[in-house]
Formats: C-alpha cells, structure tokens, sequence
C-alpha cells in the first residue's frame, strides 16, 4: 500500500436547516485500494458522497484529487476528474440499448459530408472491447429493460469503467445480485484494483466488506469515528463502532399500557414478488407501539402497504379485532380503522398544490356529507382548525398552500388528516424522515400521546434509537423475511443490527 | 412599508391576471370604438360564449384530473345531429324519419345527452381501468364517434344532408328569451349560466368535486387516502360527456340545423379557454370563474375585434398568443423555488 492518496477529502462540514449532516469529516483513499465507508442510515454516508460528486455543495473543508485542490459543481465535472458511481437506484433508460447507455452524452461521431453521425460501428467495437476487458457476457445491442436487474448492475458497473474512473463509487452494488454474481462482482473489482483504481464501497453487509475491503472509514451521526485497516475488524467491532452512541434525552416518557388483547394479527403473510416480504407473523396489541427495524431492502415498507391494501399478497390471513379480514384497497383499511403514513412524503402524502385545510379533510370527506348531498364547510373548518391546533401545526392559515409548510409541518398536516378518521390502527413509515431535530420530538410526543390514549401503532424506523427510544416491541426483518423481536433490556443497537443482517450472506 | 404595497399589489395583479386582461380588452376595443360597450354587444357575447361555457366546464374537471378529452367537439356535432334528426317539423318535406310522430321536446333532449354521456362513460372506463392516457383514449374515442355519426347522418332517406326544418319549441329554446327587446335574457345564456352554478357547487361543495382535486393533485397521495380512484373518473368523463351532450342540443338549437361536421376543434376552443383561465394542465389546480374568463376572452376577442374590424387571419395570432402568455404567466403563480 502506498502513502500517496488519489482522492482527499479534508473536514468537510454540511449544514441543512436544523441538522449537521457532516461536521468535520475526513476521508481519504489510495489508488488500487477498496475502501469501504459505512454508517447506520443518515449518518452521513450519502451526502458525503454527494458533495464529492458536486450535488451537494459542502459548507467547509476541501477536496483534493492526486493531491490536486478541485472544485466539483456538478456530476459531469465529478466524471471529468475520474469520478463515477454506481448509484443505488439504477439508473439505465430501459427502452434503448446496452451500448446507446453506456455511451450517452459522449456517443462516437463520424462526419459525412456537412453532416454529423453517431458512429455505430465504434459505439459497438468500443462497448464489445470494455465488455471483453470486464470479461463481462452482454450483448452491446441488448435492450436494456429486457435484462435482469442483476445484469443491469453489471451494465451499470461497466459504464463506471468506461469513463476511465480513477476513483469509482458503489452504493450498495450487491443489493440486487446472487450469490454467484457477487463472486463475480468481486472479481471485477480486484481486476479494477490491479489496475490502479480505487473503489469507495458502501454497503451495509458487514461481511462483505470484511472479504474485499482494504480500509474502512465509519461514520456515526455526520461524524468520522475512525479509520482502520480491514484486516484490524471483526463483526462485532463495526457494528458497535457503527452504532456505539450514547442516548441522550431525544425521547418523550411514553405513558402507554399495552393490554393483552390484540387487535391485529398477521399470520404468514407473503408477497407475490420473489424479493418481497415472505411468512410474516406477528401480533399487535391494544395501545402498544410496534416498531419495524431493518436496513434497506428489508421490505418493511411493502410489507405495511400490503396491510393496508396498496399491494397485492400471495399468502397469509390477517385478522383484525378477532375477525379475519380481506384488504384490497385502502378504502377498506381506512373503514376498518387503520391510516398509512407513507415514507415518501412528498410523492404519497400531501397535495401540494392544495391549502392546508383541504390537504386535513380529504381523507374524512364522507363524514361532512349533509343530507342535500353537500358538504358541511363549516363542520370540515372547525375540525380541521382543531386537528391542526391540537397538532400544534405552525402555519399562517388554513389557506396556506401545504408546499409553503416545512417537511415537520407538513407531516403533523398528516398525522391531522389520518387523527380525523379516528383509526384505532396507525401504520406510520418513516414518521420523522427528512425532519428535524425539533419537530421529531413533536412527533415522538403524538405518537406517545396516541398511544397512551389507547391507540396502536406500528412503525418503521431505520435510525435504531428511534425504534429503542419509542417501540414497546420491536420487529427485525431481514431481506423480507422476520427475523426476530426484542424488547425491553434487549432492545440494543447491537442486537437489532445483528437481527438486520442475520440473513445476509 | 410601502414594500409590502408592491408585493401586494403584485400579488393581486398575479393572481387576477385573467381578469385585468379581460376587462383592458374591453377598454381597448372601446377606446377603439365606443359603441362596442353596448347592451346589443355584451348580449351577442353572452349568447356566442353560452354553449362554449358548457363544453369548457366539461372539459374543466377532466383537466383537474390531470388530463384531456379530445372527443368534446365530435361528441357535441353527435348531440346536434341526433337531436334535430328527432325534433323536425311535422310539414318539412325532407325530414330524416319521415314517418315519425311529434316527441315531446324533452325526450330527444335525453337521448342526446344519455349516448354522449355514454361515450364520456367508456372514455372514462378506458383510462381508469386500462391506464390508457387520456390523450389517447379520447383521441379514439373522437374518431369513433365522427364515424358512427357520419354514419347515422348518412342514412336514407337523409343521405348526409344538412338536417333542418327543425321544431319551434326546439329553435324557441336556442334563439327566444325571457322579456322582449333591448333587455330581454336568452333562455340559452340561462342554461349556461344555470350549468356554471352547478359546476361551481359541485367542485366546491361536495365530496366528489374534493376527490377530483386530489386526484389531480397528487394521485398516489389520493389513493393512499382512501379515494375510488376509478370510480370518481369515470364519474368525471361521464359529466363530461353529458356536457356535450347538452352543448350539442343548443348548438342545433341555436342555428336551427346540423351536419355532422357540427363542433368540429370545439375542444381545442374549450381546453385553450381552461388554460387562459388558469385551469393547471397537470391538474389539481383550477376554479370555474377562471373557466368562464377564459371562455369571455375568446368570445370577444372573436366578437369585439370582428367590430374594430381586424383581420380574422390577425384574430388567431393574438389568440395564439394569449394561450401561449397566460399559461407561461399562470405558471409563475405556483412554480416553487428548488
């Protein structure tokens, strides 16, 4: 290993409204080495990445390539300067083919005449020849939504290459390949090693990393914890490395008494899709809080909207109030007495063109129907004045368009919508994402008031001293399957990591 | 202080826009010619915009769904054939059932506006359980109705003749008025205005007209929240339909005849007036006094530079301009900083 670095990031720091996301972080890499960067989710992995590649721009601190100052405003610098990455999400325009992706924004021309052609010819020698050099089987002239979602990583891998990366990012590349294709995957990435490059790995599977990295940088809530050599880790140390954090007093005291009775129950419920959620069981009890644990990928999230009746489930029963229950849509969830938070605010929840006080009432419409067939305005105001006073949301009116809120705002305009169709069951994914610090202390308080008033709720949470500070029970799944509740003095960092990973490979 | 004036009153020119424009068009033409501001005139407008007005709120709660109805114009020349072919005089000489007795006015009314709304209905069907884009599947369902209505009007003994010798009481309605001379009030422009209170209601006073927001709004986020996605659609295409179908009846009504060629590019009219009046394309944003501002702006621009005597060839440019403009300011309003 050598003592030159390619790429330096020196204290960078990165501020959002009311979060530190990076304070002071530092991180280097040396060519033809695998460096592994890892964190739980949001401590701070992916917007140091980001400001590496020029999305974000950070408050402070410098990065240096081959000992280089630079200054990175967008992806296509990034790539300039030999930086690519392998997003998470794929990222391939599904309708054209293997080669036309690899090569867009930077197709081959060829002049014929006064006019300008794509070379096709070279397109296809040069995609053949990189394939070739990855010893990678595709076809340049396959359409890429033909491919497999693994095929595709690798097509993804490829075009990395392709832009002779000197430094080359992968956000969780093995999310969505075998066994056998990881093997692969890490053969491709000691060739890319031999020849000089150096890989940022980013993955939440511990053995993984522990198989092809060289060094390994932790982050913990925006901060570096420390870098080591690979071989100097073991399972254990990482993840309290990972998660070894002291609680402070982030949560409200939660008054809840979960009763014995269960108000539902889920008995082997399985998803349709082949990398869904499969067999799951649990109970939920009467004014008990639920928490969902997992990384991602564990497919919390389907599994919440399955029992809510937004996907379609292959197998299982589940029983609410006693009583077995079929959910085909949430029109029929939300009569039973059940309300979805969703995890993407934006995409799923609010209407952001609408004011608040229509973005309140819109799940509670039946109730203000008069007899003449109208609605009562007056009835809808007045609830919608009180869900929102008793939510202590903060806007200048009802008539504010809910776009105008903040993110904290605007969710506690969702908790008043679901709060006005009285649910007995509450399923809330993600409750304080992309909040702040502030406003997730309200939310912890309506939950823990909602609770204690009798009601149940289940939710998901991938910041686990969310899940140990507020869930009188948690559940771990992993890759789809349950892998196991703790509770109470079990309730750790280390054991809900340890259930997150246990059917990783 | 007087910062916050400005931003006040540029708050008020933005969001009135429609109507600052409405009312300078009215000055200019009259600054122009000052016996365009008469009782005669502001009636022609009201009675050329009426069956406009009704196609346009059709077309409204569609584009409040985030989409489009391309089938309007046809469904409109559908109504008109199929009600005048019903309601001809008994002493015409070529009448298209020869033999038919004398109906009570009402029924071919409802005939008409039952197979349109049907057509509104399969429309609605098509894009809710099939996710046709609307584009599409009204783009089809206009080409099918042209057809079957061409021929329908091609029957013997008709054989694609314009159909007239219509009714009295059918003409009555689309030509008589309440009161006699210069105050007299269309019964056409009533309906119209009648049809523009109820759509006003129903988008703002009942629980479909709030789905129909959500749903343009943000769908995911309607589906989650409990909303028959489908089923409120296809109530909206079927409104729609029957819009037409209404529409089509007065515009026989109104110049005593059809053909088949009636309506033609009238939803192209009813969707530019719905965009002027600040109706949001991608849905979710909209309200029924926009709508009739949009419709009044066309209809006297059409009407009120016809008076000044401009080229009708110079009539589409600035009418093309104005849908262009209107929109690109309308945006401004709701476009959010990133």
């Amino acid at each position: 290993m050598n003592d030159k670095y390619v790429l330096e990031m020196n204290n960078i720091s990165k501020e959002f409204p009311g979060v530190r996301a990076l304070d002071d972080v530092t991180f280097k890499v040396r060519p033809g080495t695998v460096h592994a960067l890892m964190g739980e989710n949001g401590a701070g992995k992916s917007t140091l990445m980001k400001c590496l590649f020029g999305l974000y721009k950070p408050d402070a601190g410098e990065i240096m390539i081959n000992g280089k100052k630079v200054e990175i405003q967008n992806a296509k610098e990034a790539l300039d300067h030999g930086i690519s990455m392998i997003h998470q999400e794929l990222h391939s325009n599904l309708h054209r083919n293997v080669m036309e992706n690899i090569w867009l924004g930077r197709f081959p021309l060829k002049r014929i005449g006064p006019f300008t052609f794509i070379d096709e010819r070279k397109m296809y020698r040069d995609t053949k020849e990189l394939f070739d050099n990855l010893r990678m089987d595709i076809d340049p002239k396959e359409i890429v939504g033909r491919m497999s979602v693994s095929r595709i990583q690798l097509l993804e891998i490829a075009r990395a290459v392709s832009y002779d990366a000197k430094v080359i990012i992968m956000d969780e590349p093995s999310s969505s390949l075998t066994e056998h294709e990881v093997e692969r995957l890490f053969g491709i990435i000691r060739d890319l090693k031999n020849r000089g490059v150096a890989i940022i790995y980013i993955s939440h599977k511990i053995e993984e990393i522990l198989q092809i990295a060289d060094e390994v940088t932790i982050l913990r809530d925006g901060k570096k914890v420390g870098v080591w050599p690979a071989a100097e880790l073991t399972n254990d140390l990482i993840i309290s490395r990972m998660v070894g954090r002291p609680l402070t007093n982030r949560f409200p005291p939660r008054e809840n008494k979960p009763s014995t009775e269960v108000i539902l129950r889920v008995e082997g419920l399985t998803s349709p899709l082949f990398k869904s959620f499969k067999d799951i069981s649990f109970e939920l009890y009467h004014g008990e809080i639920l928490g969902i644990g997992g990384l991602v990928g564990a497919q919390r999230t389907e599994l919440i909207e399955a029992l809510f009746g937004l996907r379609a489930v292959e197998r299982g029963r589940i029983f609410y109030k006693g009583k077995e229950v079929k959910i085909n849509s949430p029109l029929t969830a939300k009569k039973l007495g059940m309300s979805l938070l969703t995890e993407e605010r934006r995409a799923t929840g609010i209407f952001p063109v609408l004011d608040v006080l229509e973005n309140t009432c819109i799940a509670n419409l039946p109730k203000y129907v008069k007899r003449n067939k109208l609605l009562d305005d007056s009835m809808r105001r007045a609830e919608a004045k009180r869900a929102v006073e008793m939510l202590d949301v903060k806007t200048p009116s009802l008539k504010t368009l809910i776009q105008d809120l903040s993110g904290g705002n605007q969710q506690k305009v969702l908790f008043a919508r679901w709060l006005l169709t009285e649910p007995e069951v509450l399923l809330l994914d993600e409750p304080t994402r992309g909040i702040d610090v502030g406003a997730k202390y309200e939310i912890y308080t309506i939950m823990a008031d909602l609770a204690k008033q009798g009601k149940s709720i289940i939710f998901i949470s991938s910041e686990m001293p969310e899940l140990i500070g507020m869930a009188d029970r948690i559940m771990v799944m992993c890759e789809g399957r349950l892998s196991g509740f703790v509770s109470g003095e079990e309730a750790t960092q280390e054991n809900i990591m340890r259930l997150a990973t246990k059917f990783m490979a | 202080m007087r910062l916050i004036e400005s931003q006040k009153i540029k708050n008020f020119i933005t969001m009135n826009a429609i109507y600052i424009v409405l009312i300078l068009l009215i000055i200019g033409i009259a600054f122009i010619d000052p016996r365009f501001i008469s009782i005669v005139c502001l009636r022609d407008i009201l009675i050329q915009s009426s069956t406009r007005i009704i196609i346009a709120l059709g077309i409204f709660f569609i584009i409040l769904t985030g989409g489009v109805d391309l089938s309007a114009g046809r469904a409109v020349g559908l109504a008109a054939v199929i009600t005048a072919s019903l309601l001809q005089s008994p002493d015409y000489l070529r009448r298209f059932y020869p033999d038919l007795p004398q109906l009570p006015l009402i029924l071919p009314i409802l005939i008409a506006v039952a197979i349109c709304l049907l057509a509104g209905l399969i429309n609605g069907f098509i894009v809710a359980r099939f996710g046709v884009p609307p584009f599409i599947a009204t783009l089809g369902m206009q080409v099918i109705i042209y057809g079957a209505n061409s021929i329908y009007f091609d029957l013997p003994p008709n054989n694609s003749q314009p159909i007239g010798g219509l009714n009295r009481s059918l003409t009555e309605l689309g030509t008589g008025a309440i009161g006699e001379g210069l105050y007299s009030l269309p019964y056409i422009v009533i309906i119209a205005a009648v049809v523009a209170v109820v759509v006003w209601i129903i988008a703002n006073k009942t629980q479909f007209g709030k789905n129909v927001y959500a749903i343009g709004g943000n769908v995911e986020a309607a589906r989650v929240s409990g909303i028959n996605i489908g089923k409120n659609l296809m109530v909206v295409y079927a409104m729609a339909g029957a819009l037409y179908g209404l529409a089509g009846v007065l515009e026989a009504a109104r110049t005593g005849g059809a053909t088949n060629n009636y309506g033609t590019s009238y939803e192209l009219d009813a969707i530019a007036a719905c965009v002027v009046g600040g109706v949001s394309a991608t849905g979710g944003i909209g309200k029924v006094p926009g709508v009739l501002a949009g419709v009044l702006i066309f209809s006297v621009i059409n009407y009120g530079l016809t008076f000044i005597n401009v080229n009708p060839y110079w009539q589409m440019i600035i009418k093309g301009l104005i849908i262009v403009a209107a929109v690109a300011f309308d945006i401004r309003k709701y476009r959010r900083r990133k």
